[in-house]
């Protein structure tokens, strides 16, 4: 199975979800279709840094929130435009990223280290966020409801979920380039020795850095489409550590380092579910039940993640050696 | 082309280098021997940038480059493989090398290329497909050899690159070393396998308890009673002449 192949996969499952909502499915289908394609969207920016590079961040909340935050402030205290909101948000997000990874690499954190380090960093932002007016503190904000393409909101949601598949593509895309380029290379490089990196030249700091920002960038642009969505954000959504958990789940789940890995794991987690709560009856928390006897599958069958599952059957038909087990 | 000079690293208590000093000229091959132990490895760290010294200097090309880091040494043209081998287990043969390609091309298709390139001169060229993880040691030894060609080095820093390699391996790697240095490449070379050591080098070093104890052409430094006492014990050499002189 060729990395052309694996993206092509991914884009025509796209396409049928966008065919599918345009064609008409009922609104809860929607609204579940749209939540996946946030937090593949997240889940992208979290494979960039933890699946490429081998840094595990538990507190993606830090970049999704910031996103959120900002684009609604922009919105609601300053009267700005949705699209620039959007736009100030991922700026900000990535400088978010830059300057927890700034502190976190000087001090050359990795593995546990730097996963308590995000998780810090994102607990901090959401107690700062609860209890600022400037974020209108625990009782939240509201975007108001405008209903225009220029300010990012849709009647129909049906476009707003096109929207989010235009988003989704990119990042297949921007990860297919990462695979390829000399950036990438290194990040991979460093994810798999960084003391070997070194001494060929990787300025093993510097790459981090990039990367961080990138995966950050990602991450808060999915936090600004999260508020278009659902127009109302408080601290324990934003910068919430079920939205750091959920970045990472969906990108270990589906196949961390791969590029397709966070959309299968998005869509695979949400759908089942869904699934079962409403076969359940909706018992509450049943689906993190779920969701936790797939990692537990995932870690014992399939440790590269159904992606890589799938790439080893593939290869077992064609009488190749299997890859490596791979840490994450 | 490279000068080290008066290097000392202690680790606490420990002086595992102890004001040592080494000179490579531009074109040879230097050896560093010594028992294990005596700090070799100790010294190739601190010439590589990933240990700084206590005390001492660094010259290379004519700069300083003691505090240096190591991946600005390794695009001034100095490379280094590891004793125990630190392969990019999770990748492929070619990948691995172009990751050390990178430092001059940042076009994929081209570091590639040049991967494939030096991945046949070292006697890899099947393998450009495998994984890493799924070589054999001989075959590890090569690819850290490769990667390091890859960043196309003036001095090349080999720690034991012959190392856990049985005899026909050898003699298949003593010419790809040799033909490196043709190609203009400096070698400053830690080796165990003395059959290597007098074949290749110009000149060589040993190093006992972190202290330069000899230097010279190989045939020299291996009758030097000092360097006989620190790999067979004290008293050695004496032993060893007065055998010598009952055989006359």
């Amino acid at each position: 199975m060729t990395k052309n192949f694996e993206l092509i996969l991914a884009l025509a499952f796209l396409a049928l979800l966008a065919v599918l909502a345009l064609v008409g499915l009922p609104g809860n289908i929607l609204n579940l279709f749209i939540f996946m394609m946030i937090v593949a969207l997240t889940a992208q920016g979290w494979n960039m840094l933890g699946g490429y590079g081998g840094l595990s961040s538990f507190g993606h909340a830090a970049f999704f929130g910031t996103g959120a935050y900002t684009t609604t402030i922009l919105q609601t205290t300053f009267g700005i435009n949705a699209w620039i909101g959007l736009v100030c948000g991922v700026a900000l997000g990535a400088l978010v990223g830059a300057l927890i990874g700034f502190l976190s690499f000087r001090a050359g954190l990795k593995g546990s280290y730097f996963a308590l380090i995000t998780l810090a960093f994102a607990e901090v932002l959401r107690i700062l966020a609860n209890s600022w007016d400037f974020t209108g503190g625990a009782s939240g904000m509201m975007v108001s409801l405008k209903n225009s393409f220029w300010d990012l909101q849709f009647a129909d949601r049906r476009y707003f979920f096109l929207i989010l598949v235009v988003f989704v593509v990119l990042g297949l895309f921007l990860t297919r380039w990462l695979e390829r380029s000399a950036f990438g290379a290194y990040l991979i490089a460093l994810r798999e020795n960084d003391q070997a990196a070194q001494a060929l030249g990787v300025d093993i700091f510097r790459i981090k850095m990039q990367a961080i920002t990138l995966s950050a960038a990602i991450t808060s642009l999915a936090g600004c489409l999260y508020v278009q969505n659902f127009l109302f954000i408080d601290a324990n959504v934003a910068y919430g550590s079920w939205i750091s958990i959920e970045a990472l789940f969906a990108a270990i789940v589906g196949g961390a380092g791969t590029i397709a890995g966070p959309l299968i794991g998005s869509v695979l987690l949400l759908g089942l579910g869904e699934i079962t709560k409403s076969f359940s009856g909706g018992i509450p928390g049943i689906d993190l039940v779920v969701f936790g006897i797939i990692l537990v599958l995932c870690v014992a069958f399939a440790p590269n993640g159904v992606r890589g599952y799938v790439a080893d059957l593939y290869r077992r038909r064609m009488n190749r050696p299997p890859s490596s087990p791979k840490i994450v | 082309m490279l000068k080290a000079h008066n290097l000392t690293k202690r680790f606490f208590g420990l002086v595992a280098v102890d004001n040592a000093s080494i000179d490579v000229p531009e074109g040879s091959i230097t050896g560093l021997i010594g028992p294990n132990g005596a700090g070799k490895t100790t010294l190739f760290a601190m010439i590589a940038g990933f240990s700084p010294p206590n005390e001492g200097r660094v010259v290379f090309q004519g700069d300083d480059i003691t505090t240096e880091k190591p991946h600005l040494r390794a695009r001034r043209g100095l490379a280094r493989t590891f004793q125990i081998v630190q392969p990019f287990a999770g990748l492929n043969v070619r990948d691995n090398i172009a990751v050390g390609a990178y430092l001059h091309t940042k076009d994929p298709t081209e570091a590639k290329r040049r991967a494939t390139e030096v991945a046949e001169k070292v006697g890899l060229g099947r393998e450009l497909d495998k994984l890493a993880s799924g070589l054999t040691i001989a075959g590890r030894k090569r690819l850290e050899l490769a990667r390091a060609l890859a960043t196309r080095p003036k001095l090349l820093l080999l720690d034991e690159v012959l190392a856990g390699l049985n005899p026909s391996e050898i003699r298949d790697v003593l010419p790809i070393i040799r033909k490196i240095r043709e190609e203009g490449v400096t070698i400053l070379m830690i080796e165990h396998i003395m059959q290597a050591v007098m074949n290749l080098c110009d000149s060589v070093y040993v190093l006992s308890q972190g202290k330069m104890i000899a230097s010279g052409e190989p045939k020299v430094v291996c009758t030097d009673p000092a360097v006989i006492e620190a790999y067979l014990g004290h008293g050695a050499a004496a032993r060893m002449q007065a055998e010598g002189a009952a055989h006359a």
